[in-house]
């Protein structure tokens, strides 16, 4: 993910930087077509502009207690955290909830047990720093290409025909619905 | 398109381009009656319908804050958007799914069926089951509904096929792809359905019937539609004899704007046409327009619904299809032996992955939150859609605290479920949960309330003008050139998904709106 701003605009906004490895052969690495040789790897950066990496730290580690899928990439995550961060930088009362809140969850939460993070989350369950992140989590998280290749959501079906001819019926292990509670397929010379 | 001076008032004004106002608006002017339609969005095309499911959310959706309480589910689980519908021109036929049931005759006589029953106020229709079947003939027609009038049904998905195995292993006898307002194949110049999946953010095929690309073009192609997008009606004003003459809106630029106007006919969705009847209050209506019986905004109802989901060791791949195309109507009687009155329908649906955690999973996190989505390519889908009781304090009004951003106060909604609706939404929802149990579910999850669609009765038809707003063309009692022309005039819910009634009604109206024209009476 390379930054589109110049290195000088670069350094003058950037408050910290989200890092993370891309595993050969996950969804990200077909997503992003990155083409990783064997025994190399390519890394990722996500710039930050209103919190720090020991901040966005922490909050990576919430967005992964709130949503908890072991084998999907940080950078789906990071995506989370970076939309936090568009969001902080454009309003001083978000940013200075998350932060207060980051700090109230201490330097020790990103890297203590789940049952821990989720004891520490369910004693500010009903803060506005709890309910910001949990939202803004479930909002991000499943709308990436990174989520889509994950779950198996084959997303936007006009542009390749629907799903007409690409499994919309492709179930066997039920038996076949009988046409008088169904209906037939549209026919062939219709499809223009 | 037609162009029509404010002044001119000789021109019928609607307001709302959805199910009710599209409608209207194309059967008016075909019958030669010059017609200003006032839509508050924008215009969309196939062309430009998002695809991406945030995008289309807000492409689509009315999101101008409304407030509500109660204590139903929406309030908890859904604080900010108590109703999901569209602001856009043809309204919510845009993003609605398209499932076209009637209403049964014991419907439309609920107070009868049901008899006493106590908070709710139910009242029968001002119109008989026959009259009403006329329209739904000529509605299902226009709209080109499947398994009628040797229309086809749409072809079986996958997540139907869950279901159907799932509804006969129970027992369940009236299941079928659904009586869908979606072209099974092509049908008045649009093409048929390819199973996308993406009713809700449009169809980009045009298979799904819209007021958008079918009434307001044709009512455009009469010459005698001036539509007007972008523009927000903020007051229906009337002369000293109460009559209606003009509609005060605000136009794209946010300049005000008054339309002279012989009639009025006001298709905003049950909640916006509550708030402008209530906005438009005057020394000689102090309690709004049409509102002499006191009932404008009262008697909200909703429908019962809820998602109730299937996770199954295979894939199932729920996404691809039709979004509706399934339904068992066994529910949709009476028998009180059930436990509550009135009857619901089991609706086939899906959530594309980015909708699902937002809106068809109860609020949660962690472990066990995460683990229902991690099924997403295993998961199955059935919704409720069963009728609710009318209740008076169940009502719309305006808030007094919270304006909107021309200063006027914004609708405020209040829902306090009647015992009926939980014991009807509970009934369903163990109906539902036995359904994928006896076809091997591994876990049935059962979804929230989302917000409400099916927006209705706030401004109901009735025989004696004390317990509603209009008689049974949706001419208020009050006020003879003043019309409601949506979901707001049904007397009860029943049911059915409402937009084949109100389309049905509309088709009624227009006939009576062009009689009573001719005859000087309007």
């Amino acid at each position: 993910m390379n930054h589109p701003l110049p290195r000088r605009e670069f350094l003058k906004t950037t408050t910290g930087l989200l890092t993370g490895i891309v595993v050969a052969g996950s969804p990200l690495a077909s997503i992003a077509k990155l083409r990783i040789a064997p025994g190399r790897q390519r890394a990722w950066a996500v710039p930050l502009s209103a919190f720090t990496t020991a901040e966005a730290t922490t909050l990576m580690a919430m967005a992964r207690t709130i949503a908890p899928h072991d084998k999907l990439d940080d950078a789906a995550y990071a995506l989370v955290i970076k939309a936090v961060d568009a969001t902080a930088v454009k309003d001083d009362r978000t940013h200075k909830t998350i932060t207060e809140g980051i700090a109230g969850l201490g330097a020790g939460f990103a890297k203590s047990p789940e049952s821990d993070r989720v004891a520490a989350l369910t004693k500010i369950e009903s803060s506005e720093f709890f309910q910001t992140m949990r939202l803004k989590t479930l909002q991000v998280l499943y709308s990436s290409p990174i989520a889509y290749a994950y779950f198996g959501y084959e997303g936007e079906a006009f542009s390749k025909g629907g799903y007409l001819h690409r499994g919309f019926n492709d179930l066997h292990w039920l038996p076949d619905v009988p046409l008088e509670a169904s209906g037939p397929l549209p026919e062939p010379e219709e499809q223009m | 398109m037609a162009a029509f001076d404010h002044k001119d008032d000789s021109v019928v004004v609607i307001i709302g381009s959805g199910a009710g106002g599209g409608t209207l608006a194309h059967e008016l002017t075909r019958r030669g009656i010059k017609v200003v339609l006032l839509e508050a969005g924008s215009r969309q095309s196939l062309d430009s319908f998002s695809q991406v499911p945030g995008e289309a959310f807000n492409q689509l959706t009315w999101l101008d804050t409304r407030t509500q309480s109660g204590n139903w589910g929406v309030a908890r689980d859904f604080p900010t958007l108590p109703v999901w519908h569209c602001k856009t021109v043809g309204g919510t036929t845009v993003h609605w799914t398209a499932s076209c049931p009637r209403l049964q005759p014991w419907e439309l006589r609920a107070r009868t069926t049901y008899g006493e029953i106590a908070r709710a106020s139910l009242i029968d229709w001002p119109i008989t089951p026959e009259e009403l079947e006329k329209y739904y003939a000529l509605a299902e027609r226009r709209m080109g509904v499947t398994r009628r009038n040797d229309i086809p049904g749409l072809p079986a998905s996958n997540n139907f096929k869950v279901m159907y195995a799932a509804a006969r292993k129970l027992g369940y006898k009236q299941v079928h792809t659904g009586h869908l307002a979606i072209n099974s194949r092509t049908f008045d110049g649009r093409g048929f359905c390819i199973q996308q999946g993406f009713c809700v953010q449009g169809c980009k095929m045009g298979a799904k019937w819209s007021t958008l690309y079918t009434e307001i073009p044709d009512a455009e192609e009469t010459g005698n539609l001036d539509l007007r997008i972008e523009s927000t009606a903020t007051r229906v004003e009337h002369e000293v004899n109460g009559r209606v003459n003009a509609v005060i809106y605000r136009d794209a630029q946010g300049h005000e704007q008054r339309q002279a106007a012989r009639a009025v006919c006001v298709a905003g969705n049950a909640i916006e046409t509550t708030r402008l009847l209530l906005l438009s209050e005057s020394s000689k209506f102090p309690h709004g327009l049409a509102n002499s019986s006191g009932q404008v905004g009262r008697n909200y109802c909703h429908q019962i619904t809820g998602f109730v989901w299937g996770i199954f060791d295979k894939p199932i791949y729920f996404w691809r299809g039709a979004t509706i195309a399934g339904v068992i109507e066994d529910e949709a009687i009476n028998d009180p032996r059930r436990g509550f009155v009135g009857g619901y329908r089991i609706e086939l649906v899906a959530l594309d992955l980015p909708t699902l955690p937002l809106v068809g999973l109860r609020y949660g996190w962690g472990r066990d939150f995460a683990s229902i989505i991690d099924n997403y390519r295993n998961l199955a889908g059935m919704f409720i859609n069963g009728e609710d009781l009318p209740c008076a304090d169940n009502r719309i009004t305006l808030d007094a605290n919270i304006k909107d951003a021309y200063g006027l106060p914004v609708a405020h909604i209040h829902v306090d479920e009647h015992p009926n609706d939980q014991a009807l939404r509970k009934h369903a929802q163990g109906q539902m949960s036995r359904m994928y149990e006896a076809i091997g579910a591994k876990r049935v999850v059962v979804g929230p309330t989302p917000p409400a669609t099916h927006n209705t009765c706030t401004a109901r038809m009735s025989a004696d003008p004390r317990d509603g707003v209009t008689n049974g063309w949706g001419q208020t009692h009050d006020i003879a050139n003043l019309f409601i022309s949506d979901g707001s005039v049904l007397t009860t819910p029943g049911s059915a998904n409402p937009t084949l009634t109100i389309v049905a009604l509309a088709l009624r109206q227009a006939e009576y709106i062009a009689e009573q024209m001719k005859a000087g009476q309007v």
